[in-house]
């Protein structure tokens, strides 16, 4: 029942968390050799947790987690893999550069760890350096460095360890939106020459979509949605999810005979392909949806219903309409038509949107934990997670 | 731009001195009066010193043998308190059970126990009929007491929890996260404790052992109670300048002048790491 792929990463990580709200994790993820999995979820969702766990800074209360044939961490079979024998390479969010000893030195830090000799040792890291073209920060010390040159040794250092398994927490949440960018790019490039499994914990939504071979999202301590970017991004599988990407997301039942779906919120709204479940989920992006003064009259649109106008936003280039009505949507305009259209909060008004660009898909089943690997065991071997939408 | 940053800067310095300005009288006399009490007697020290005679007293033999025992008893208790009591506090600084509450208790009495008391306490354990004292001695013939050995050990004794103390508070405050970014890379702990702990807590480290020497160099009621007061065997410097006092009082000032200037020596030679290490954080 275990999946073919031999060589990456299967965890089941359960965790109590402490603190002012204690709660478990939950967690089932798999990532294989090569494969950027992003782990994208609210603060406070489990996300760093996750990361601690599979690093060996906090041991499972149940589950297990396996890299490749090397079990690190089952608690039912009395195993734990200290941190420092996972071979773990982590960029931590604040980077936890040694501030007593150079750039070179922190680079040579994991072979000296591993009883090389420190000219030996040293010779490697100044290798590595040259290779990320780091070469000139070798003598500096981490207070020295920019928040983008601390980012980057960080990543060397944990490469240099040559580890099984890359992890990376935030990295790009200590820099400043100018520097996110460059450096999101960077980090693109520089891990794309890693062989193992990387994991990337994030919050921000640009970093899983843009970089990430498939995105893990985490609500709340389990898993909501595991899937490829433009699947997060078109079929968002939870209405936090759908917000990542400004989309409308509604949840309703199939009416076979119309060919509508009902919604739980109230209204009806009519896609033009409809999966073969009984529930279903829709994507409806804000742009899709049309506003008008009247009633239109008949047209190619075959979802039409009233409405009222609530909070007025502007967006970065657009205006975003939040609209009271059933359902109620967010609906993005150009700043000329709401001049032209003269609208303003209270002002009823009629919404329209095509069937087309209403995308309806299946709702997942929750995952159903079940032995160490529960929903994992439980997929068809060779199902990628974009098979699941 | 630049004009305007030094005309800011210029104002915040006004602004912080007219705050320091306004210091309240009630504070600023007693203030005085402490400053005054503290220097005043290392003041008169100098000034009384038979400066024209010290060529001579300082030539004593006795004098010389005392300096060579204290310096060297006191930087062995230092090393002492050091190397088993870092270890210490890094144990307590990291457990939190009623276990390390008693025992942080215990090991920190020498801290406020009377000095006399103590060293009635060393003769009671390693004295020669004392619990630990009496079986060596018997198998082995090793007495401590009134050996310079027993200078160190009572010392040791006393200096130990001034660095337990210090050390402990700069490994509560120390960041876990380096020592998990060195776990992460393939250091086990004793190997991240030496090349990462270490060298970050070095400036408290050195605080602590400084702290310890100076007490272990002043020791006088543990060292006289416990290990005697035989000259060149273990009179120190502390003892040597008391017996002095009830002989020729000049002699004591002489060499108490000389305890204060290496007192000086080591506080300015340290001053650096002393400073960041106690005021650093």
């Amino acid at each position: 029942m275990t999946p073919p792929e031999g060589n990456g990463l299967e965890a089941r990580v359960v965790v109590q968390r402490g603190g002012t709200q204690p709660f478990t994790v939950d967690l089932t993820l798999h990532a294989e050799p090569g494969q950027l999995v992003a782990v994208l979820g609210p603060n406070g969702a489990g996300k760093s947790t996750l990361l601690r766990a599979i690093a060996g800074l906090t041991p499972l209360r149940a589950g297990r987690i396996r890299l490749g044939d090397r079990v690190l961490d089952d608690p039912d079979a009395g195993i734990w893999v200290p941190p420092e024998r996972r071979a773990m390479g982590v960029v931590f969010q604040d980077y936890r550069l040694f501030t007593t000893m150079t750039v070179r030195d922190n680079v040579a830090f994991a072979a000296a760890a591993r009883g090389h000799r420190r000219t030996a040792a040293r010779a490697a890291a100044q290798e590595w350096l040259e290779r990320f073209d780091l070469a000139g920060l070798a003598e500096r010390r981490p207070p020295q460095l920019s928040g983008g040159q601390a980012q980057r040794v960080a990543l060397v250092r944990a490469l240099a360890s040559r580890p099984a398994l890359l992890l990376l927490d935030e990295p790009l949440a200590a820099l400043d939106a100018t520097m996110r960018g460059t450096t999101r790019g960077e980090l693109a490039r520089l891990v794309s020459g890693f062989e193992g499994p990387t994991l990337l914990v994030t919050h921000d939504p640009l970093d899983a979509l843009l970089l990430a071979d498939r995105v893990l999202v985490i609500e709340g301590g389990v898993v909501t949605q595991d899937a490829d970017p433009a699947t997060i991004a078109r079929r968002p599988a939870t209405a936090y999810i759908a917000g990542l990407s400004g989309l409308n997301h509604y949840r309703g039942r199939v009416d076979r005979a119309s060919g509508t779906v009902r919604l739980d919120g109230g209204g009806v709204l009519t896609p033009s392909v409809l999966p073969p479940t009984s529930v279903v989920l829709l994507a409806v992006p804000p742009t899709a949806i049309t506003v008008h003064l009247q009633a239109p009259g008949p047209g190619s649109a075959r979802n039409v219903w009233p409405g009222r106008i609530g909070d007025i936003q502007q967006l970065h280039d657009r205006i975003r309409l939040q609209i009271e009505g059933t359902p109620r949507a967010l609906v993005d305009i150009t700043p000329a038509a709401l001049l032209h259209l003269g609208l303003r909060r209270g002002d009823p008004i009629w919404c329209s949107a095509k069937a087309s660009e209403i995308e309806a898909y299946a709702e997942l089943a929750p995952p159903a934990p079940a032995g160490p690997f529960g929903a994992v065991a439980g997929r068809a071997p060779g199902s990628s997670a974009s098979f699941r939408s | 731009m630049v004009l305007s940053q030094a005309l800011s800067t210029a104002r915040r310095r006004s602004v912080a001195r007219a705050r320091r300005g306004r210091a309240p009288w009630q504070l600023r006399v007693p203030a005085t009066v402490a400053a005054i009490f503290l220097i005043l007697p290392l003041l008169a020290l100098v000034i009384r010193a038979p400066w024209r005679a010290l060529p001579s007293l300082l030539g004593d033999p006795l004098v010389g043998e005392a300096l060579r025992l204290s310096l060297l008893c006191a930087t062995t208790a230092a090393g002492l308190s050091a190397l088993f009591g870092i270890p210490l506090a890094w144990l307590l600084a990291r457990s939190n059970g009623s276990v390390a509450t008693v025992i942080r208790a215990l090991v920190t009495i020498p801290l406020v126990l009377p000095p006399v008391v103590g060293g009635v306490a060393l003769l009671s354990a390693f004295g020669r009929r004392g619990l630990l004292g009496r079986p060596v001695d018997e198998l082995f013939g090793i007495a401590l007491p009134f050996t310079p050995l027993g200078v160190i050990v009572a010392e040791t004794f006393v200096a130990m929890p001034f660095l337990v103390l210090t050390v402990e508070g700069a490994f509560r405050t120390l960041d876990d996260g380096y020592a998990e970014a060195a776990a992460t890379l393939g250091a086990g702990p004793w190997f991240a404790f030496r090349r990462v702990v270490v060298p970050l807590l070095a400036p408290a480290l050195m605080a602590g052992t400084v702290l310890a020497w100076a007490r272990a160099l002043g020791e006088f009621g543990a060292t006289i109670t416990f290990a005697g007061n035989s000259p060149g065997r273990t009179q120190t410097m502390p003892l040597a300048v008391y017996l002095a006092m009830e002989r020729d009082p000049d002699a004591a000032v002489a060499l108490s002048l000389i305890l204060l200037l290496v007192s000086i020596v080591v506080l300015v030679a340290l001053r650096g790491r002393w400073l960041t290490g106690l005021g650093g954080r």
